[in-house]
C-alpha cells in the first residue's frame, strides 16, 4: 500500500506543479462548451423561400403564412409565375421554391393531391438539406392545424417528417454530449498517455522499473488523477450545459455518471496501451492523433452513424467511444434508461475490461 | 572479502545480429567496489542491466545477491540499488518530497523514512535544502542525491552506470567519498565509469572489450600484468584492437 500512495502523492505534487497542465484542465471544458456549440451549428436560419401559388386557397394561405411566422425561413415574396422564381433560385436570392398545385386543397378535400413540390438550391447541402425539412415541416404543421378543423384521417400522406427529442434540430443540444465525449478524449486519453512517455523520455521510468513496485500501483497511480480531472470536466461540463444551454439531462444523472466512469476506465486504459509501445513523444502524439480523429469522425459524434456506409457501420461496432455517445446521448436527450442501454454498457464494460488488462500486460518492467 | 554477492556465468545478450553482451563471467564479493571499464558500446550498460532486472539475458546463468536474473528479476529489485547517467530525477519534487518518495517505493514505514530522511540530509549537508525544488540544484548535489537516494533501503548492492558524467573534479572527489563511506558499511559497490582514474579506486576492476571481458582483477596487479603505470594505459591496450567504434 505504501508504494502505491507515495506514487499517487508523486502524481498529484507534479500536477499541482506543472505551469500548463492545471490551466489547460480548466480551460479546456469551458472554452470548449462554450464556444464550440456556437460556431459548429449546423441548423440553419434566414432561408430565403418563394412561394409559387397556384391554387390561391385558404389552405395554401395559411401554408404562406406559417412559412412567414418560421423563426428560420423567411418569405422573400409570393409568385404565380415559376419561372420568376426559378431565377430567383438560379442568382441565388432564393434558396426554396415551394409550389402549390393547382386545386389543391379541393383535391385534399375528396382525395390525394398533386403533391407539393419543394425545390431547393442544394449547393450549400446543409443549407439546402436542412432548409427543405423545415419547410416540410412548416407545411406540415399548416396542415395538420387544417385538417384537425377538417378531416385528420387524410393527413398521413404529407405528415412524414417529424424531428423528435429535438423537435427544432436544437444543434447545441445535439452537440453537447458529443463535446463532452471529446474532453474525455483528450483529457483521460491524451494526458495519461503523454504524462508515461514522458518519463519514458526523460528517464524517470527506469527508476520505477529498477525498484520492486508492483506494475499495477504504478499504471493505477499514473490513472487516478486523470479520472478525478474526468469527473471535474463531466461537472462544469453539465452545469454549462444547464446555465449556459437550458440543457439537463432527461434521464438519470446516476446512469451518465457511471457510462462516463466506464468510458473513462476505456479510454484511459487504450491509451496506456499505446503508450507502452511507443518511446517518444512524438510517436505517442502521432499514434493518439490517428486514433482520436478516428474516434471523432466516426463515432457518431459529428455525423450520424446511420448515414454512413455499410462497412463502417460495422467498423464503428469496434470503436468503444460508439458506444459511449449513444448512451449520453439518449440519456440526455431522450431520457432513456439503463435497462434499454444494456447493451451498449455490456459493449462498453467489455472495453473497459480488455484495454486495461492489455494496459498491465504490456507494461514490461523487464525486457 | 569471500561471500559472493553476484556470480555471472557465460552470460549473453543479442539483439537480433548483434551480440551486445558476449559470454561474460565473473565473480563480485561482497563490501568490493567493483569496476566495470569500457569504451562507449561496449556493453557495460547492457550488462549492468541484466544484472538489475531490466532486461532478460539471452543466454547464461547468474544471480544477484542470490536470486536468478532469468527469473526472480523482481526479488533482485528489492535487495539492490540503481543509480544511472540517465536518471533524471523527478525535477518538479522538493529534495524532502523526493526522498519520501524513494523510501515509499521501497515499502519504507513512515517511521524509518522520517529518521533515514534526517540521517541523509545531515549526512549530506543538506538540510537546508529540504525544500528546494530539484531542479533547481546544481547537477554534481542531484549526482550525490541520486547515490543517497539509491541507498536508501540499505541494499547490498549498488549499481552506478556512470556516475560522475559531467561533474566537477571536487564533486567527483565527494562522490567517492561517499562510495567508499557505503562499501565500508559492508554494501557492494558495481560501478562503470570511463573516467580513467577512477578504476584506480576499485577494489577490483573488469575491463569489456566488444562485449567480452578482456581482463579482470586489482588495478595493482592489472598494470604489472601490462606493465603499465595507470590503468589509462592498460585501457588503452585493450581497448586499441576493438570493432565496435564510437
Amino acid at each position: 500500500m505504501r508504494p502505491f500512495i507515495v506514487l499517487l502523492n508523486k502524481e498529484f505534487i507534479k500536477l499541482r506543479r506543472d505551469s500548463f497542465l492545471p490551466k489547460l484542465i480548466v480551460i479546456l471544458p469551458i472554452a470548449l462548451m462554450l464556444i464550440a456549440p456556437l460556431l459548429v451549428r449546423m441548423d440553419v436560419r434566414n432561408v430565403n423561400v418563394t412561394v409559387v401559388d397556384l391554387d390561391h386557397s385558404t389552405t395554401s394561405h395559411r401554408i404562406v403564412s406559417h412559412i412567414k411566422a418560421s423563426e428560420y425561413l423567411s418569405l422573400v415574396g409570393s409568385t404565380a409565375e415559376f419561372d420568376l422564381a426559378m431565377k430567383g433560385l438560379e442568382e441565388g436570392t432564393i434558396d426554396i421554391i415551394v409550389q402549390i398545385p393547382d386545386h389543391f386543397e379541393r383535391d385534399m378535400a375528396v382525395s390525394t393531391p398533386e403533391k407539393i413540390s419543394i425545390i431547393a438550391n442544394a449547393v450549400n447541402d446543409v443549407k439546402g438539406s436542412m432548409g427543405t425539412q423545415y419547410v416540410v415541416q412548416t407545411i406540415a404543421h399548416a396542415l395538420v392545424e387544417f385538417g384537425n378543423e377538417k378531416s385528420p384521417n387524410q393527413l398521413s400522406e404529407v405528415v412524414t417528417v417529424q424531428n423528435r427529442y429535438n423537435p427544432t434540430l436544437n444543434y447545441p443540444h445535439y452537440m453537447i454530449p458529443a463535446l463532452m465525449i471529446i474532453i474525455f478524449i483528450l483529457v483521460c486519453g491524451f494526458l495519461p498517455a503523454l504524462s508515461i512517455v514522458e518519463e519514458k523520455e526523460v528517464g524517470t521510468i527506469e527508476q520505477i522499473n529498477v525498484s520492486p513496485v508492483n506494475r499495477f500501483d504504478f499504471t493505477l497511480s499514473k490513472l487516478i488523477p486523470y479520472w478525478v480531472i474526468g469527473f471535474f470536466t463531466l461537472i462544469v461540463a453539465m452545469v454549462i450545459a444547464h446555465f449556459v444551454y437550458g440543457l439537463i439531462p432527461a434521464g438519470s444523472v446516476w446512469v451518465i455518471f457511471l457510462g462516463t466512469t466506464l468510458f473513462i476506465l476505456t479510454i484511459s486504459g487504450f491509451s496506456l496501451t499505446m503508450a507502452n509501445f511507443s518511446s517518444t513523444m512524438q510517436q505517442i502524439m502521432f499514434v493518439m492523433f490517428f486514433f482520436i480523429m478516428i474516434f471523432i469522425l466516426m463515432n457518431g459524434l459529428l455525423t450520424p452513424i446511420d448515414s454512413m456506409p455499410d462497412w463502417a457501420q460495422t467498423f464503428t461496432l469496434l470503436l468503444p467511444p460508439r458506444y459511449f455517445t449513444d448512451i449520453l446521448r439518449s440519456v440526455y436527450l431522450r431520457g432513456t434508461t439503463i435497462a434499454e442501454l444494456w447493451q451498449e454498457f455490456v459493449a462498453l464494460g467489455s472495453f473497459a475490461i480488455i484495454f486495461n488488462i492489455l494496459a498491465a500486460v504490456t507494461y514490461k518492467k523487464q525486457a | 572479502m569471500s561471500e559472493t554477492v553476484i556470480s555471472v556465468r557465460n552470460l549473453t545478450k543479442r539483439f537480433g545480429d548483434f551480440t551486445a553482451v558476449n559470454n561474460i563471467s565473473f565473480d563480485v564479493y561482497r563490501g568490493e567496489i567493483f569496476g566495470f571499464l569500457g569504451a562507449n558500446g561496449a556493453g557495460k550498460t547492457t550488462a549492468m542491466r541484466m544484472l538489475c532486472g531490466l532486461s532478460y539475458p539471452t543466454s547464461g546463468s547468474g544471480t544477484v545477491a542470490g536470486f536468478n536474473v532469468m527469473r526472480e528479476g523482481e526479488m533482485i529489485k528489492r535487495h539492490i540499488g540503481y543509480m544511472s547517467q540517465r536518471f533524471s530525477l523527478y525535477n518538479t519534487l522538493t529534495v524532502g518530497e523526493k526522498i519520501k518518495l524513494f523510501a515509499g517505493i521501497y515499502g519504507l514505514s513512515k517511521q524509518v523514512t522520517a529518521k533515514r530522511s534526517e540521517e541523509l540530509l545531515a549526512r549530506l549537508k543538506f538540510s537546508s535544502e529540504r525544500d528546494t525544488l530539484v531542479k533547481a540544484l546544481p547537477l554534481g548535489w542531484k549526482q550525490k542525491l541520486a547515490f543517497a537516494f539509491a541507498g536508501i533501503h540499505r541494499p547490498e548492492i549498488i549499481f552506478l552506470d556512470e556516475p560522475t558524467g559531467g561533474v566537477d573534479p571536487v564533486t567527483r572527489r565527494q562522490f567517492w567519498e561517499m562510495i567508499y563511506e557505503a562499501a565500508e558499511g559492508g554494501t557492494t559497490i558495481f560501478v562503470t565509469t570511463h573516467y580513467m582514474d577512477e578504476p584506480e579506486y576499485c577494489s577490483r576492476v573488469s575491463i569489456i572489450v566488444d562485449g567480452e571481458v578482456r581482463a579482470l582483477d586489482t588495478p595493482t596487479r592489472l598494470k604489472q600484468q601490462f606493465n603499465a603505470v595507470s590503468m589509462d594505459e592498460v585501457f588503452r591496450m585493450l581497448a586499441r584492437d576493438a570493432q565496435r567504434g564510437e
